[in-house]
């Protein structure tokens, strides 16, 4: 195990995580303020991947591509929310699991009708499809490094959206007392429009930029969905910074434990029994370690403040 | 007629059409149908369990296929290991996945409301993944059940029909039981911490332990519906735990009538009848079925049986 490996293990683990909290970030926000179980969240990200594929083959460029698809991701995301979602908000969290798990089968036959159940591969742009050196003699992957550049940044947009302008103002509000809100004379609808819209134009961005990395396929939203819901358990739903810190805390997990979990194993127990045991271990990884954060703090590390 | 008179006959016409589903199948000659009804009353049993903690304690499990799953495994790995006993298959299915509902219930019962759904949910896609890193039982791929469970003398499930009448005695006696059992006083207090955990609280009852017990007999019954499943297809893959297999369970419930026990069975019928037809309708069947269930949710919350039988679902 070089510290090279490790280096770039650890990189893949923060790309991962920042995928993670572009999707974390919308669903617990819409969670907090909305009090809405989105299932169809994944859908999006997946809606998100497609657009940006198809995109990118009409104009030929891909950044063109995911910048276009941001907005297109959020106009679907709108749509949903008008038509369907809207009238879910005061139902009870079993209505809400169902009807959205109706949603995602709608989306995942959609795709497929438009664009077949067969994967989409993307290329990535020569410019971004090399290498560079972190440190010598440390190559990595410019793609990757540049999903974690556009997280980063993202993750401090939306953190200056919601601590410093009005808007944030009234989404933090809304999520501390919606009814009170509503009586200081927000449009609260209208405010749920536009958080669900950001949520999606958030989770469209993971989906296209997920493209040249994972297979774009029907069903692509589902995987991530559920690995997201581990992120907001553990770092406490409707809390921003918790699912922050729980996305990093499951990407570099997850990553980790798939590249060193069987290595290590085999140091403990004979090498045979860790090439079974270590994948197997790897993929339960970050389910377990949920149910130990959940066992010692079932609000997860940073629980929103009650609204009760 | 009053409304213990409609779901008496309800009830009974149901019974009786289950009944003699075998003899009209086997006088037109058509076996699929005896084939389809005994998978849907397969998953009424593991619909009724998901419903008796749904439905009566308020849990919305999210994870319940993950059971289904155990059961089918607690089949398929013995019988590949050469070992056909059913009795033992059976009790195998039920132990190990009342263990397990135990120990995703002791952690998941510790939270409420919608972090409950999360986390059963992803318990369940845990098992999932530890189903597909199984490389000597098929991984992914899954593996042919080497042969069906043996039991003694006339039950023989290598016949069509005697199967059927099992699994149709078997989904009967857990009916009459779980009539039973959210009639006692066991059920009471489940109901109770559903309506108002913390007054049934204090009254003196730990809900955490009764809501616990619901939860291992639920997790347990639905292993067994498992076991029965992977004698039905021969064939077992951890797509029986996947979550998409939870929420057609949930659905079930809902659209049979929640907290009903009976509701449930109409549901999953319902729901595998409305599945055959619209796949023979078009491939892209999920499509429709999306917004059905969209539907169902948003303007029949009473479900099927809360139609037919004009039941009370609370």
């Amino acid at each position: 195990m070089s510290w090279a490996l490790v280096l770039e293990q650890t990189l893949n683990g923060l790309q991962f995580g920042v995928m993670l909290f572009l999707m974390a970030a919308g669903l617990t926000l819409v969670f907090g303020i909305m009090n809405l179980v989105n299932l169809a969240h994944g859908s999006l990200y997946m809606v998100g991947a497609y657009l940006a594929a198809a995109f990118a083959h009409w104009s030929g460029s891909f950044v063109l591509g995911v910048a276009l698809a941001l907005p297109a991701t959020l106009l679907v995301g709108i749509a949903v929310e008008v038509t369907a979602l809207r009238t879910l908000y005061e139902r009870d969290h079993l209505d809400q699991v169902l009807a959205t798990f109706g949603l995602i089968l709608f989306f995942n036959e959609l795709i497929s009708i438009i664009w077949g159940r067969a994967a989409i591969y993307t290329s990535v742009p020569t410019i971004l499809g090399g290498h560079f050196r972190i440190l010598p003699g440390v190559p990595y992957p410019t793609y990757r490094a540049g999903i974690i550049v556009v997280g980063v940044l993202v993750s401090v947009l939306l953190w200056g959206l919601v601590t410093r302008t009005r808007l944030g103002m009234r989404i933090r509000a809304g999520a501390s007392n919606r009814t009170m809100v509503s009586a200081l004379g927000v449009n609260v609808r209208l405010l749920y429009t536009l958080v669900f819209g950001l949520g999606a134009a958030l989770a469209g961005l993971a989906g296209a930029m997920a493209g040249p990395i994972y297979a774009v396929q029907p069903g692509m939203g589902e995987a991530i969905l559920i690995q997201v819901f581990v992120v907001i358990v553990i770092g406490g739903i409707g809390s921003i910074r918790g699912a922050m810190v729980g996305a990093i805390v499951v990407g570099m997990a997850d990553t980790l434990g798939r590249a060193f979990l069987k290595p290590m194993l085999a140091t403990v127990i004979s090498p045979p029994a860790a090439d079974k045991a270590g994948p197997a271990l790897a993929s339960m990884l970050i389910y377990l370690l949920m149910a130990a954060v959940l066992f010692f703090r079932p609000e997860g590390l940073f629980p929103a403040r009650s609204r009760s | 007629m009053t409304a213990d008179r409609r779901r008496a006959v309800t009830l009974a016409a149901g019974g009786v059409l289950l009944a003699l589903v075998p003899p009209i199948a086997a006088l037109t000659d058509q076996p699929f149908y005896l084939d389809l009804f005994r998978r849907m009353m397969i998953f009424a049993i593991a619909a009724v369990s998901l419903d008796l903690i749904l439905g009566y304690g308020g849990m919305v499990s999210f994870g319940h296929a993950a059971y289904l799953g155990i059961g089918a495994y607690a089949v398929g790995i013995p019988a590949y290991h050469g070992i056909t006993n059913g009795f033992l298959q059976l009790g195998l299915a039920v132990a190990a996945s009342a263990l397990v509902a135990l120990v995703i219930g002791a952690i998941s019962l510790r939270t409420s409301g919608v972090y409950f759904i999360m986390i059963t949910l992803a318990f369940a896609q845990m098992l999932y993944y530890l189903g597909i890193s199984l490389e000597t039982y098929g991984g992914d791929n899954g593996m042919r059940l080497a042969a069906r469970s043996r039991f003694v003398g006339p039950i023989d499930l290598a016949q069509p029909t005697t199967f059927y009448y099992l699994v149709l005695a078997i989904l009967v006696l857990l009916l009459v039981a779980g009539r039973r059992l959210v009639a006692s006083r066991f059920g009471m207090v489940i109901r109770a911490a559903k309506a108002n955990e913390p007054r049934a609280r204090a009254i003196g009852f730990s809900t955490a332990r009764y809501k616990l017990t619901a939860f291992v007999i639920a997790g347990a019954t639905a292993g067994l519906a498992g076991a029965l499943l992977a004698n039905q297809t021969e064939y077992l893959t951890p797509d029986f735990m996947h979550w998409t297999r939870s929420g057609e369970i949930m659905f079930m419930v809902i659209l049979g009538g929640m907290g009903s026990l009976f509701g449930p069975v109409l549901g999953a019928v319902a729901l595998l009848l409305l599945e055959d037809v619209l796949s023979a309708l078009t491939a892209h069947w999920q499509i429709i079925l999306g917004p059905i269930l969209i539907l169902v949710v948003l303007f029949a919350k009473r479900g099927l049986f809360g139609l037919l039988a004009g039941a009370r679902v609370d």
